[in-house]
């Protein structure tokens, strides 16, 4: 569904991801694991066009799509829950799960969805007319998930839903990750818990200073002494 | 007692002006985080439009009214594709430069756009030709007329309209978007370069309905009035915090009657030293106290959320 050959980003002088390849097949989940800085968020800005890429191409279905704007990419149906979740804080709940269907004209069905999404998360449900800028971390992360899922997305692109958040709420978020790919979503997770990460896919990528250097099905990452020693803590 | 209801009806009609040309800055302000100083001479354009075809009608013998509101419709499609094209000329190319690089060309762009007034109309002042005859209502000893009245409902339903564009239809919540986080609204399908040209096309059309206003109110215009009434309706805007729609209608409103009582009442404050020939100062009193004391306006946001 989504192949990468080559891909570089650079920062000015400096080089972020020096020329990656990978491939995500439709159905799949994969997990792109590494240290931080290691240049995944790059890579997914990179893939959801929010920057422009140096260097290498990007097959999405078939199609090169490195030259459309970021804009045209939802309604050829990728979505990017960006790093750091980046709800529209002076939006209400509700808003926000509107916008991520803004690129859709099928109102009606827009409606089914905003049920099925509120059904994932019931405490969104609960929450639906505060502004989003209030919510908690956990909160915030569920409504930038929804809010992706509202677009009907084909592929997922995830970076760190995990970043900052309790246990307990990590948990959640992965058992909802979870339900979202049982139902079919092909989903590229970006993951520095990439214990959590590779335990959820069924592929991964270890991506180290801009370059990949394992790849591998993630329960034999898991395995891995070398892969356990460098990210799991081992 | 006759003074203060007086100079609260003059505020109120001098704030609903204010407000309109405030919206321009404060949109703008809101989604590229750009003061356009050059909006003040957009509204000065829209009035000298105005003015050409208004005195153009009336010579062909069409009757006032109609010359009024064709006169209006046409200086808001002139100021749309000037507001339009000054982003796309000026502005988009330095969308990713330093924040002083646009603002510098901002008041490059409004000493261009005074001259080309300048060579259009003259340097002289232009006497506006009334249009509507002129009805004087009174009440409790003030006096006011039914082009305030006039100018006040318009302002009025524009704002209205404004808020149900930005609230309740799809480009607004587009350009809401924006405002909180232009990287994420692209994601969502959102075109940003649509939403802030269109930030500047409405600023401009409520600019121009402000400058017609401001003809008809004075019956006066010049190819310098921009200046002026920019930096107050900037200070209106300001007054509110600056990037809040509700708080540029606000402080429009705020400053227009401050302005007005104290334009009433500086000869009694100051032993009659100054006259009301100074009401200029206080707009700029107020924004001096205001960047002093609550630099975010009295509605502002704090700026943290701001992406
Ligand atoms: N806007 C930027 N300007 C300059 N350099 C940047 C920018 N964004 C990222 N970088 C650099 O690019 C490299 C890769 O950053 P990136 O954010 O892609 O890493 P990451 O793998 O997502 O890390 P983390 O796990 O901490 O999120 C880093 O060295 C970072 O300093
Ligand atoms: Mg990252």
């Amino acid at each position: 569904m989504l192949e990468v050959n080559g891909l570089r980003v650079a920062y000015g002088g400096i080089q972020a991801v020096r020329g990656i390849t990978f491939h995500v097949r439709e159905g799949e989940m994969v997990a792109l694991i590494g240290a931080n800085g290691a240049g995944k968020s790059s890579t997914l800005r990179a893939l959801a066009r929010l920057l422009d890429p140096a260097g290498g191409n990007v097959r999405y279905r078939g199609q090169e799509i490195q030259t459309l704007p970021a804009h045209r990419l939802v309604e050829q149906g990728i979505a990017l829950v960006p790093e750091g979740r980046g709800v529209f804080p002076r939006m209400s709940c509700l808003e926000n799960l509107r916008m991520g269907a803004y690129s859709r004209n099928d109102r009606r069905e827009v409606d089914n969805d905003l049920d099925h999404v509120l059904g994932h998360f019931p405490r969104l449900k609960e929450r639906a007319q505060q502004l989003a800028g209030t919510l908690s971390g956990g909160e915030q992360q569920m409504l930038a998930i929804g809010r992706a899922l509202m677009s009907r997305p084909k592929l997922l692109l995830l970076d760190e839903p995990s970043m900052g958040l309790a246990p307990i709420m990590v948990q959640k978020i992965f058992q909802v990750i979870r339900d979202i790919a049982a139902e079919g979503m092909t989903i590229l997770l970006v993951e520095q818990n990439a214990k959590l990460a590779l335990e959820v896919s069924q592929r991964g990528y270890v991506m180290e200073s801009g370059q990949i250097t394992v790849s591998d099905e993630s329960s034999r990452l898991l395995a891995d002494p070398k892969v356990r020693a460098a990210y799991l803590g081992e | 007692m006759d003074t203060l209801l007086q100079q609260l009806i003059n505020g109120i009609t001098l704030g609903a002006v204010y407000a309109l040309v405030a919206l321009g800055y404060t949109m703008v302000y809101g989604i590229i985080g750009l003061i356009n100083f050059a909006h003040g001479e957009v509204v000065m354009i829209g009035t000298m439009v105005a003015f050409t075809v208004i005195v153009y009608l009336a010579a062909a013998g069409v009757p006032p009214i109609a010359a009024l509101t064709i006169a209006l419709l046409v200086s808001v499609v002139v100021c749309m594709i000037l507001g339009w094209a000054l982003e796309r000329v000026a502005y988009r190319p330095l969308r990713h430069a330093p924040r002083l690089t646009p603002l510098i060309t901002a008041i490059g762009m409004s000493i261009v756009l005074q001259n080309v007034s300048m060579i259009i109309w003259g340097r002289n002042y232009i006497t506006f030709p009334p249009m509507i005859d002129k009805r004087i209502y009174e009440i409790g000893g003030a006096t006011f007329t039914n082009v305030q009245v006039a100018i006040v409902t318009m302002a009025a339903l524009m704002m209205v309209g404004l808020i149900f564009l930005v609230h309740r239809t799809k480009i607004g919540m587009a350009m809401r978007a924006t405002a909180q986080n232009p990287h994420v609204a692209s994601l969502m399908g959102v075109n940003i370069d649509q939403v802030i040209a269109m930030a500047f096309i409405i600023g401009s059309a409520l600019g121009a309905v402000a400058g017609g206003m401001v003809g008809s109110y004075y019956e006066i215009a010049h190819y310098q009035m921009g200046f002026m009434l920019g930096l107050k309706a900037f200070t209106a805007a300001v007054l509110g915090g600056i990037g809040n729609l509700a708080g540029a209608m606000a402080g429009g409103i705020l400053l227009g009657v401050i302005e007005a009582l104290g334009a009433g009442y500086i000869g009694d404050l100051t032993g009659n030293f100054l006259g009301s020939h100074y009401q200029d100062i206080f707009a700029f009193i107020v924004l001096i106290i205001v960047l002093m004391f609550r630099p975010s306006g009295l509605f502002g946001e704090r700026t943290g959320d701001r992406a």
